[in-house]
């Protein structure tokens, strides 16, 4: 019975690693294409420019959240704190970045 | 006998977290990281806010290249992916596999290194030296301090490769190898930004 309930944990925890391993492989496929779309857009003429700018920051935001919740793990559970100080990062950073953007005394 | 050996069956799904210490590793790497993300966060405001003021030296669209770029963006994601497979073959408790792909992660820290020493050093040919202009100060500044991180990965990572050599897979040295991890793929978070705000949005002008 015991070996049997082990052989059963074996087989699921098993079965678990291969969709991980399909969600880490589909995960980079889709990284290199976010990254071959923000490069395409740089190189073709014609596109206004701030289109662009606004396209290939927003590829690398949804990049970024690839890398976080599949490559760092933030989807699997136990991860709330994690995710609370990365975002609580972001959001500083993301503030400054903002504040530095519309300052009216450089530029 | 051979404490690495008793562990072969002894192993937890997840090594990285079974012990208090681990757990505390884990959330303190994770705390670290958010303070991480706080650093770069204003030394990309600075080099936006600074990203026009060349005076009179080499601008953004005249220097960056598409192709050095776009070359050193693959190799950091490809080696992103790299330490993703090394941290399962330590769940998978098989060191030599974890071994295997940590040292293909450092290796091509190595060749994304390489890359940006010989870009740099065209840059400073082409008269743009670090004193140059604020845009060269912030820019130096900001991939500078990215490439730095990436060096003190390559030496963290393989120096905890030379020693799993001797202490192996257990619930002790798993956390350390998966903060590792984590420490890289964070390198690549920031690379991502990088690219798309300094060199892209460089080269198209805006």
């Amino acid at each position: 019975m015991a070996t049997k309930q082990s052989e059963t944990t074996m087989y699921i925890q098993k079965q678990q690693r291969k969709r991980e391993m399909q969600h880490y492989l589909v995960s980079f496929g889709l990284m290199i294409i976010f990254t071959l779309l923000a490069f395409g857009t740089v190189m073709i003429d014609g596109i206004p420019k701030h289109f662009t700018s606004f396209f290939i920051v927003t590829l690398a935001i949804v990049q970024v959240l690839f890398q976080l919740y599949y490559f760092m793990h933030l989807k699997d559970k136990d991860h709330g704190f994690p995710t609370l100080f990365i975002f609580s990062g972001a959001l500083v950073a993301f503030i400054t970045v903002l504040t530095f953007v519309s300052i009216v005394w450089i530029s | 006998m051979s404490s690495v050996k008793d562990n072969v069956t002894a192993l937890p799904l997840h090594p990285e977290k079974s012990t208090l210490e681990g757990k505390n590793k884990f959330l303190g790497f994770w705390f670290f990281l958010g303070g991480e993300t706080v650093l770069f966060g204003t030394l990309f405001a600075t080099f936006v806010a600074l990203r026009h003021q060349t005076s009179g030296g080499p601008a953004a669209e005249d220097i960056f290249g598409m192709p050095l770029t776009f070359l050193s963006t693959i190799i950091l994601l490809t080696s992103s992916l790299t330490s993703v497979f090394a941290i399962m073959a330590m769940r998978d408790n098989s060191l030599g596999r974890m071994q295997l792909w940590f040292w293909i992660t450092v290796i091509l820290g190595l060749a994304f290194l390489g890359l940006e020493i010989t870009e740099f050093t065209e840059y400073m040919h082409e008269d743009l030296g670090y004193t140059t202009s604020a845009f060269s100060s912030a820019f130096y500044t900001l991939v500078g301090f990215h490439g730095c991180h990436v060096l003190f990965g390559v030496v963290w990572i393989s120096t905890l490769m030379i020693q799993s050599f001797k202490k192996g897979i257990t619930t002790v040295t798993a956390p350390k190898y998966y903060v590792a991890s984590l420490y890289w793929h964070f390198i690549d978070v920031v690379w991502v930004f990088i690219f798309t705000v300094v060199y892209l949005l460089g080269i198209l002008g805006g």
